[in-house]
Order: structure tokens, then C-alpha cells, then sequence
């Protein structure tokens, strides 16, 4: 790909996979993307992005483990976006899982069919420009915000189990 | 940011002022209180003021439905009030605005 891309600065952190970090994880992105030059409301869709991200590496991935894990974060920092991967090396999740997980509450359904979870990532894709979800060992949730909009299909977005 | 929480109640009807964080963090104190109350027999209303939430994800909303639906069984009414443009945007895009009960203040 002769594609130029510009120089991304990269920005890790490792937070133990416990519901005590989410709050540093959503504090450092918001710092980040703030320096950026990203709008307040942006900003605030990109830390419900990312805590939506942590939360589900929190519940999800090491369910069936006994060691304490870890949720890794890093962020490209690049002069036109913002890319942030969440990832963690837990168990994954089965493919059949997907579809559900990506349509928000519908108005008209009674109460008691509303469940009480699997919004995370429909509201991942709804908040970000381009998101992809790779499932293999653990999960990793990409996603990408553009500092500038315009010429960028906000909507694109992938799901892949084996793209690398 | 942390939680903040204050019930105030008078005979059957609850109060709940919610504040700061609303993650899965501080969510399981949030659902604790909502559902205990509306778990009270006799209970005839839960109101939950949310002005001063700084940030909440679908773990809220997760919430809200679960009180929804133990207060329907029960025959209790559930609202909120004073969205923050932030957690209207919340219900909104999950689609919870068309389920939930927003009582509106006298200026609106």
C-alpha cells in the first residue's frame, strides 16, 4: 500500500481488568482527545466509546479464569484521528452473540422483552466513525475518530474474526 | 468521579438524586437501592433525579430497565427527571427515551 499515512504518537496503558480502572481509562482518552482539538461532545462520545470497550473486556473476558487479567489500551494518536484499541486475552465470544449486540432497545417492544444488556457495542458503532471487532484469543475493539468530518462516511464500519 | 446518591422518602413515594459516575463500577450500589425500593411493597412511585450525572453508559440504562420492570410488577410508578443533554443523547441513541417515564419541570 503506497498510501501515505501520517506519524501516529502512541500512547499504552495496561489497567488491571477490574471495574475500579474504568474511570482512569475514560480520563486518560478524554486527555488525549482533548488535546486534539476534538469538540466537548466528541470528546464525550469517545469516552462512553471506550468505557463501553472496557467494561465489556471487565465482564466478559475473563469470566471463566482465575487470574486477575488485564485490559490493554493504546492510542494513535494521528494528525486527522484518533484510533484507540481495547484489548484484552480472555475468552472471546461466540459468534452468535453478534447481531443481537448491535441494535439498540426498540421503541414499540414491551418492557419485558428489554434486556438489561448487550448495548455496548451498538453503541460503540453509533459513537464512532469506524470500528472493528476482532475476536481470536481475547477481543480487541478498534475504533477511529476523525478530528475532521467532512469527506469521511461516518457509518463504515467491519466485523472480522480473522482480519489481522 | 464517584457516585453520588440520596434517597428521601415520603410514606410510598422515593426520591433517588443520582450524581457523578454511573459505570459498572458504581453501578451495582445504583441498582441495589433502585431495586429495593421498588421491590417495597406499597410502593407507589420512584423518582430519580438525574441533573447531576456526569457520565453514565449502558450499565445505566441496564438499570433503568430492570427498575422499570420490577416497579411495573409492583405496581409502582418509575421516572426521571433533569436529563443532562449527555444522558438524554444516552437514551435517546439506545432507544430507552421511548420506554421511560421523564416527568418534565414547570419551565418546560
Amino acid at each position: 500500500m503506497a498510501q501515505q499515512k501520517p506519524l501516529a504518537d502512541r500512547i499504552r496503558l495496561t489497567l488491571p481488568n477490574q471495574t475500579d480502572y474504568l474511570g482512569v481509562a475514560r480520563l486518560t482518552v478524554s486527555g488525549i482527545a482533548n488535546r486534539m482539538g476534538f469538540s466537548y461532545e466528541e470528546i464525550e462520545d469517545i469516552k462512553l466509546a471506550v468505557g463501553e470497550a472496557c467494561t465489556n473486556a471487565v465482564k466478559h473476558a475473563y469470566k471463566d479464569k482465575e487470574e486477575a487479567g488485564f485490559i490493554h489500551i493504546e492510542c494513535q494518536v494521528c494528525s486527522d484521528r484518533l484510533c484507540i484499541e481495547v484489548s484484552d486475552q480472555g475468552v472471546g465470544f461466540a459468534e452468535e452473540l453478534l447481531p443481537e449486540q448491535l441494535t439498540p432497545i426498540y421503541a414499540g417492544r414491551n418492557l419485558e422483552d428489554l434486556d438489561e444488556g448487550g448495548l455496548g457495542l451498538y453503541l460503540i458503532h453509533t459513537l464512532m466513525d469506524e470500528v472493528v471487532i476482532r475476536s481470536e484469543s481475547g477481543v480487541m475493539v478498534s475504533m477511529t475518530k476523525y478530528v475532521r468530518r467532512d469527506g469521511v462516511a461516518g457509518d463504515d464500519w467491519t466485523i472480522s474474526e480473522t482480519e489481522v | 468521579m464517584d457516585l453520588f446518591m440520596n434517597t428521601t422518602s415520603q410514606e410510598a413515594e422515593h426520591l433517588v438524586v443520582l450524581g457523578g459516575d454511573i459505570d459498572a463500577h458504581t453501578g451495582p450500589k445504583v441498582k441495589e437501592t433502585l431495586m429495593s425500593l421498588a421491590n417495597q411493597p406499597g410502593a407507589s412511585r420512584i423518582l430519580v433525579d438525574l441533573e447531576a450525572v456526569e457520565y453514565m453508559d449502558s450499565t445505566g440504562i441496564g438499570i433503568f430497565i430492570a427498575a422499570m420492570k420490577a416497579c411495573k410488577q409492583n405496581g409502582c410508578a418509575f421516572e426521571v427527571q433533569k436529563l443532562s443533554p449527555r444522558v438524554e443523547r444516552l437514551f435517546r441513541i439506545t432507544g430507552l427515551y421511548e420506554h421511560i417515564a421523564v416527568r418534565k419541570g414547570e419551565s418546560e
